[in-house]
């Protein structure tokens, strides 16, 4: 059903749709709407037979999905920022356990300096967590990606985390379509639990393990993600075939057929950049795009192969490793394996900085003149830099 | 409670006297001077069993020892129907190292500080599915309870969620080397309070006393408990788990390893916290006392601190008397506060 609403609500009204029964959340900028949307949705009893539970922490929300997913029920949370950075040890724990727990995550900046606008350093900090990491390009596909991830998590025995850019999406208000119920419940079917604590069949949970298991449990973890590998992309097939539209999978490719320059990003940016290079292709520039939906696992061969005739590649990083560069690109460079082509990383829309059509044009433009650095910050105000410096680049 | 035995007995002038056995007061498990039908449930083939034997704790370990109590008084009280949530530390270490295990039940571990928060959400989680005569019990050292649990512990409270949980209480960061923790009692010896310097040991006045926290929560149930006294640790399980909504109960467990004492001195060890009034023995309802156990036989202080090496900087080189008598204050303020001392039992 076609509804004008606000991505959170759209994100909400798609996870009570999937019927979690606890749902577990701390408030925090700008994933509070989400909660908020579900926690009503409880009361009313639009979402039945669930328990929205008040936690007194972000670590607590996700210690609360732990205990519930592993007692045996379908459980949600979602979080943004400091919040995920303070439940990051129950983050790595829900997947070292491998708890089907499925948690939004509405992408922010990480302090200090405190700032509640959206870029992904957030996301970034846990990609090395043990979840799959989804990220939604509109608020349609985080509504479509959310009842993916449940099949995506159920199945496999894996916590899934879609990544919805803050305020960007989650605070804008725009037609979505919300899928009918009974499509959903056939889509995500029954719980499957990971495992099931019962008193009749002890099982021991969380055991100590030493060095000689260790590693093992670890490829094991490896192993389950490369399986996810396999099924996003069949999930996303099925979700085309019973929904009719085209959401997640490992990422959207505009135009790269052919395309010289291939421009790479992440989330809400790429249509910004989608609109940019539409312009550029109208005056004759060579220029596709490549959307990223599927983050972690990161789909290596599948990006190379589409990559495979590209000239030069600009990676949109919405947050920087300081001493090192944006994360993003470095993931591409991995999947170029052996081939030197320039690869350009735009460090851009750090804590909420605007990122513009014609920024990005300017930039677009200068990739073919081979007049792009390895590194760019967009729109770097060098006055303030240079203020603090000092004599250092003076 | 069962009374301890009286027997009468002749003297040596042949005057009747009336003996009282404190042995078979003692609730020793197995013991052979109790009727059959007297003796404890542990003494019992059939008993049920939380945690078999096997496991790696040290040999005297006060936690084994409360852990398997509660537990099994858990598991009668729920017809066996118990999931537990334990935190990290020794109890959870020595129990589970892959690919052995010794529990009997259903047991979940996930983190050192949110175990509580675990045990709410598989609590919400059996509600959801209808599972209500399936319990949760929830425990951990003390320093997964008072410091790095503490916010997760006044959560569960404060959302008074159906979950029982069980401190065990050694007074200090054992698994990773006897370190100090918010339990830990002034002048005690830890790794990081050593007994050097002017004031040797734990400071005073810090340290947190968290059942009054837990009371002041207004939960249904709040019981302190010890392994000095193994049967009114079953009952106040037992009593906990016909309780629904936050329980918590704080068990004395001492710790012949980081405490220093003989390992066949545990129960010994512990008696004497109780019976100095260093560990009042108490149950509260929804914030109040209801009732304290009296101490049967008053001891100085000082005859609990000499059995653990932890406290030895008091008596040697020379006697600290001012710590010392400071240390007898704080037992005082708790005889006084619990009135553990009740005129006719020390007349
Ligand atoms: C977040 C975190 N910090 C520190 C540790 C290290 N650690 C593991 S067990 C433990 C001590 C446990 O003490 P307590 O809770 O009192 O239990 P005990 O071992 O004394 O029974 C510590 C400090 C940890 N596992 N996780
Ligand atoms: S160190 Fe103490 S608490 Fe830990 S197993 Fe040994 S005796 Fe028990
Ligand atoms: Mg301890």
């Amino acid at each position: 059903m076609l509804k004008q609403i606000e991505g959170s609500r759209g994100v909400a009204e798609a996870v009570a749709l999937c019927r979690p029964k606890v749902v577990c959340a701390y408030p925090i900028t700008p994933q509070t709407h989400i909660v908020e949307a579900l926690g009503e949705m409880v009361r009313t009893g639009e979402l039945p037979d669930c328990e929205f539970i008040n936690v007194e922490s972000e670590f607590a929300a996700m210690s609360v999905a732990i205990g519930s997913s592993a007692g045996g029920v379908r459980s949600y949370t979602a979080t943004s920022s400091q919040g995920l950075l303070f439940m990051t040890e129950a983050v790595y724990n829900a997947s070292g356990m491998g708890l089907p727990i499925v948690m939004t995550l509405g992408t922010r900046a990480i302090g200090a300096p405190i700032n509640i606008w959206n870029d992904h350093s957030d996301a970034m900090a846990l990609r090395d967590a043990g979840w799959v990491m989804l990220f939604a390009e509109t608020n349609q596909e985080a509504v479509d990606l959310h009842i993916q991830a449940f099949r995506i998590a159920e199945s496999l025995g894996t916590p899934v985390m879609v990544c919805v850019d803050g305020f960007i999406l989650t605070h804008a208000y725009e037609q979505l379509d919300i899928p009918e119920e009974t499509l959903v419940t056939k889509f995500v079917g029954p719980f499957q639990p990971a495992y099931e604590l019962d008193p009749e069949h002890p099982v021991t949970a969380g055991a100590l393990v030493g060095p000689e298991a260790f590693a093992e449990v670890r490829y094991l973890a490896h192993h389950k993600q490369l399986q996810a590998l396999k099924r996003i992309p069949a999930l996303a097939e099925e979700f085309l075939q019973q929904f009719g539209r085209d959401s997640g999978g490992y990422f959207h490719a505009y135009n790269l057929e052919g395309a010289s320059t291939v421009v790479v990003g992440m989330g809400s940016v790429v249509g910004t950049v989608l609109d940019v290079a539409d312009e550029l292709r109208k005056n004759g520039h060579s220029i596709g795009v490549m959307a990223i939906t599927c983050y972690r696992p990161f789909p290596f061969d599948t990006v190379r192969e589409a990559l495979k005739r590209a000239e030069r590649i600009i990676v949109i990083d919405r947050s920087i490793t300081a001493g090192m560069g944006g994360p993003l690109a470095a993931d591409i460079r991995l999947a170029l394996e052996n081939r030197l082509l320039p690869v350009h990383t735009i460090i851009a829309g750090l804590g909420g900085r605007p990122i513009t059509k014609a920024s990005l044009k300017k930039i677009f433009e200068r990739a073919p003149l081979g007049e792009l650095p390895e590194i760019t910050f967009l729109d770097l105000n060098w006055d303030m830099v240079k203020n603090e410096l000092g004599a250092e680049v003076a | 409670m069962i009374e301890p035995k009286i027997q009468e007995q002749s003297s040596v002038d042949g005057v009747q006297t009336r003996v009282k056995f404190y042995q078979t007061g003692t609730f020793t498990a197995g013991n052979r001077l109790l009727d059959k039908e007297l003796r404890t449930v542990q003494s019992s083939q059939e008993r049920s069993n939380a945690i078999t034997c096997g496991h790696r704790a040290c040999q005297g370990c006060g936690e084994a020892l409360g852990a398997r109590y509660a537990l099994d008084a858990a598991i009668r009280a729920a017809n066996g129907n118990i999931i537990a949530v334990n935190a990290t530390g020794c109890l959870e270490v020595f129990s589970t190292p892959y690919p052995e295990t010794s529990w009997q039940v259903p047991w979940l571990h996930s983190l050192f500080g949110n175990a509580t928060a675990v045990a709410s959400g598989v609590a919400a989680a059996l509600r959801r599915q209808g599972k209500d005569h399936i319990r949760v019990v929830a425990q951990g050292g003390d320093g997964g309870t008072t410091d790095i649990g503490f916010g997760a512990l006044s959560g569960m409270f404060e959302r008074n969620d159906d979950v029982l949980y069980l401190c065990y209480d050694n007074q200090g960061y054992m698994n990773t080397g006897v370190q100090r923790s918010s339990a830990t009692p002034p002048t005690a010896r830890t790794a990081t309070t050593p007994a050097v310097g002017k004031a040797p040991g734990n400071p005073f006045g810090i340290g947190k006393d968290v059942p009054r926290i837990a009371m002041a929560h207004n939960i249904p149930y709040v019981a302190t408990a010890s392994v000095a006294n193994l049967h009114d640790l079953e009952e106040k399980v037992t009593k906990a788990m016909s309780i629904h909504g936050a329980r918590y109960i704080h068990i004395f467990v001492p710790c012949p390893l980081g405490w220093a004492h003989a390992t066949r001195d545990t129960i010994r060890v512990a008696r004497l916290a109780v019976e100095s009034g260093v560990w009042p023995l108490f149950e509260a309802e929804h914030g109040e006392v209801i009732h304290s156990s009296p101490i049967r036989r008053q001891i100085p202080v000082e005859e609990y601190l000499m059995t653990q090496g932890r406290f030895a900087h008091l008596f040697k080189p020379k006697r600290d008397e001012e710590r010392l008598s400071a240390l007898q204050a704080i037992a005082n303020k708790n005889i006084e506060r619990y009135h553990l001392i009740h005129e006719e039992a020390n007349a």
